[in-house]
């Protein structure tokens, strides 16, 4: 596991330094003038305007990609926010269970979700959506409720489906991609470039699951609430006009933690490991009790379950 | 060197003759560019704010900006209307006015990329989606295929309106040789342009509103209804208000050609509305939406029965010869089927694909006024191209201005051996 934390040395990462190949130099500093004013704000560097993909980035430019954020956040938060850049840990798939058994729709997920993961507060974008279901009915969507707001849950003669990224093996999001701003990680996490992304939102077209969400306005995030241990393709703070979605908090995961919304969780509805350890608990589940895939037919094959656990 | 000074010459007449013009040009002209003002005005506000001044939002994530894409794609290829029978069967009534068409597809296109522009997010990296300098997801993602073949039409049809309308100045005969291929080549790719469109909503299975097999037919079929109509209705002030002699048998032809894709049309339609209905799966509420309504939210109704009456109603219009050759019931039914498919290829495709969303919520989408302001721009701007290049390009294809004609003797460039 090795975390690339800016700790380089000054001078290599300046932001001045050169951030890609001789392919972007014929764009000059006039096209990245009239990209400034296409942003509606005075604020893009030539550096961000002619930062290539993600993928495409070299160790040093990466560096220099984070130190530049860094500094950025810094200016705007006016506290220090680390951007890591942690790759897949070798040997590990996640994968997420869902026990609907347990779960009481008390949506304490969705906000430990928002406040580790740098969401904009206002408009507040939430990566996952409760679904209160009829008993009756089952899963049907039709029948599903997202904006219920009893004085107490669970309700009688309900129960609750929380619906967030399934991290499929066959996204069909990514696929779609006209850029190759998003794809699906080694650890089968799948993540955006947010300075990469266009902000077609053709994804959103195309993802089963609601997971997509874009940032329709400046994404608002008080200073006192931002968290600043970030990931480069996680929960770094976003800017206006991109894609966001969940990632297993790429951040804690791949450094050995639970994500926010597992740890949160009173009712212990929520289970989470690597699919490859025989000995994990995720593996537990699948061997132990009847899971089901939402929407399997779509054959998006998610590596997210869900469970009747008792 | 020769031709260089001729192609200088041509550009520099071209200008000329769009610059003057009779007071109704210029109010006409003033007016689409106040349009264009008002757009770009309420434009800069969305840059300024995001696409939060729209109405879209997560659960509706597309609208009236890519409604309208979809629909002027349509109209773009509906130009090998008139092309198909021109060069196939060599039918000559129809093949002076194929230049038109392709004008028009121009502008048409023109206007889908102001709108696919106006709907992203980031305006600033318009330039990772150009081929080779960005970083284009091809073959994977039916947009990159979109963003190709657009524009190769675009260029294609740029291409032989400008040869045409150079030789045409010149007062050369154009080299059939050159001409004859590229605008076959033309047929397949205006049918690719709205295949490839419609294989964008068709191949996400997570909105089965898109996911049917007849989604390409369909776009081709009605928009062989939509294009041709605007044709019509324009070769008919064409003829009036200039010497460009356009036969009444060519315009009735082009009316029979499209009582029956219109006919074709509501057929398509008819066999989805069966199947979806009739077999009455979840994949219905779709079309519940749409036609009647879901859990009293009936916002598309009225204009959903709208399309499909004024749909009907045309294709009777056309379909009887006495109706097509009169030119009352005749501009009535174009107007009608250019309505109907306007709201069927625009947020009648659009709106009850994404409604309810994928987590089965309705959120009901309507344009707010940002988005009419800038759509209003968009077209505006598509009208100002076509204007500008029929202003210069009847002249000359009646060949009362070319290099030697159509000037005051001091305009006139000196004489060339």
């Amino acid at each position: 596991m090795t975390d690339h934390k800016p700790e380089c040395p000054l001078g290599g990462c300046e932001p001045s330094a050169s951030v890609g190949g001789s392919r972007r130099e014929f764009l000059g500093a006039a096209t990245a003038a009239m990209a400034t004013a296409l942003t509606g704000c005075g604020t893009l560097s030539k550096e961000e305007f002619l930062q290539r993909n993600f993928k495409e980035l070299s160790k040093d430019e990466v560096l220099s990609v984070i130190d530049r954020l860094e500094k950025e956040y810094k200016a705007k938060y006016g506290k220090e926010v680390k951007v890591a850049n942690t790759p897949p840990i070798p040997g590990v798939i996640f994968g997420y269970a869902l026990d609907l058994s347990r779960c009481i729709g008390c949506r304490r997920c969705v906000h430990a979700c928002v406040k580790e993961n740098n969401q904009s507060r206002d408009p507040e974008v939430q990566w996952i959506r409760v679904l209160q279901m009829d008993k009756e009915e089952g899963v049907n969507l039709q029948h599903a409720d997202q904006y219920y707001n009893p004085e107490e849950v669970p309700q009688e003669g309900h129960f609750y489906m929380p619906v967030q990224c399934q991290q499929c093996k066959k996204p069909p999001c990514t696929k779609v991609c006209p850029v190759g701003a998003t794809w699906r990680d080694k650890d089968g996490i799948v993540v955006v470039d947010y300075n990469w992304c266009i902000g077609c939102r053709y994804c959103m077209a195309a993802c089963p699951y609601g997971a997509r969400h874009f940032n329709w306005g400046e994404p608002h995030l008080p200073a006192d609430e931002v968290n600043p241990k970030t990931h480069y393709l996680g929960n770094r703070p976003r800017p206006k006009g991109v894609v966001e979605k969940c990632t297993f908090c790429i951040q804690r995961t791949r450094n050995g933690q639970y994500p926010a919304c597992v740890e949160i969780c009173p009712t212990g509805s929520r289970k989470f490991g690597n699919l490859l350890d025989k000995d994990s608990e995720i593996r537990y589940v699948l061997e132990n009790k009847r899971v089901f895939k939402f929407k399997e037919d779509l054959n998006t094959q998610p590596n997210f379950f869900y469970f009747y656990g008792v | 060197m020769f031709t260089l000074k001729n192609f200088s010459g041509f550009f520099s007449d071209t200008f000329r003759l769009i610059t003057k013009g009779g007071r109704i040009y210029y109010a006409w002209v003033g007016f689409l560019l106040l349009l264009i003002a008002i757009g770009a005005g309420a434009y800069l506000g969305q840059l300024k704010d995001g696409l939060i001044v729209t109405r879209m939002r997560d659960q509706v994530s597309w609208g009236f900006y890519i409604g309208n894409f979809t629909f002027l794609v349509g109209v773009a290829a509906a130009a090998i209307m008139l092309v198909i029978p021109a060069y196939i069967y060599d039918w000559e009534p129809i093949k002076e006015i194929t230049i038109l068409g392709e004008m028009l597809a121009i502008s048409a296109l023109i206007m889908c990329l102001g709108f696919v522009m106006v709907d992203i997010g980031r305006p600033d990296r318009f330039w990772h989606i150009i081929p080779l300098v960005g970083r284009l997801n091809w073959p994977q993602s039916m947009l990159a295929w979109d963003v190709i073949v657009l524009n190769l039409y675009l260029l294609l049809n740029w291409f032989v309106v400008t040869y045409l309308l150079f030789c045409a100045y010149t007062e050369r005969h154009y080299v059939k040789k050159l001409v004859l291929p590229l605008v076959l080549l033309s047929i397949p790719m205006a049918v690719s342009i709205h295949t490839v469109t419609a294989y964008l909503y068709n191949g996400l299975a997570a909105r089965p509103f898109w996911n049917s097999a007849i989604l390409a037919p369909r776009f081709l079929a009605s928009a062989f209804c939509s294009g041709p109509a605007i044709l019509l209705i324009l070769l008919q002030v064409l003829r009036k208000t200039t010497k460009l002699s356009i036969k009444d048998e060519a315009i009735f032809k082009i009316a029979e050609l499209m009582a029956y894709t219109m006919g074709f049309n509501l057929f398509l339609t008819a066999a989805e509305a069966f199947k979806e209905l009739y077999s009455g799966t979840e994949h219905m509420v779709y079309f519940q939406y749409l036609l009647f309504g879901l859990k009293g939210h009936t916002t598309l109704v009225p204009y959903a029965w709208a399309s499909i009456l004024c749909g009907l109603a045309a294709f009777i219009l056309f379909l009887v010869p006495r109706t097509r050759t009169n030119w009352v019931t005749l501009n009535i039914g174009c107007v009608l089927i250019y309505a109907s498919v306007y709201i069927e290829k625009g947020m009648g495709l659009i709106i009850p694909g994404l409604t309810p969303d994928v987590l089965g919520d309705i959120y009901v989408y309507r344009p707010s006024f940002t988005e009419i302001a800038v759509a209003a721009g968009i077209f505006a701007i598509g009208f100002l191209v076509f204007t500008l290049m029929l202003k210069a390009a009847v002249p000359m294809m009646l060949g009362e201005f070319t290099i030697t004609k159509g000037r005051t003797p001091k305009e006139a460039p000196p004489q060339q051996a």
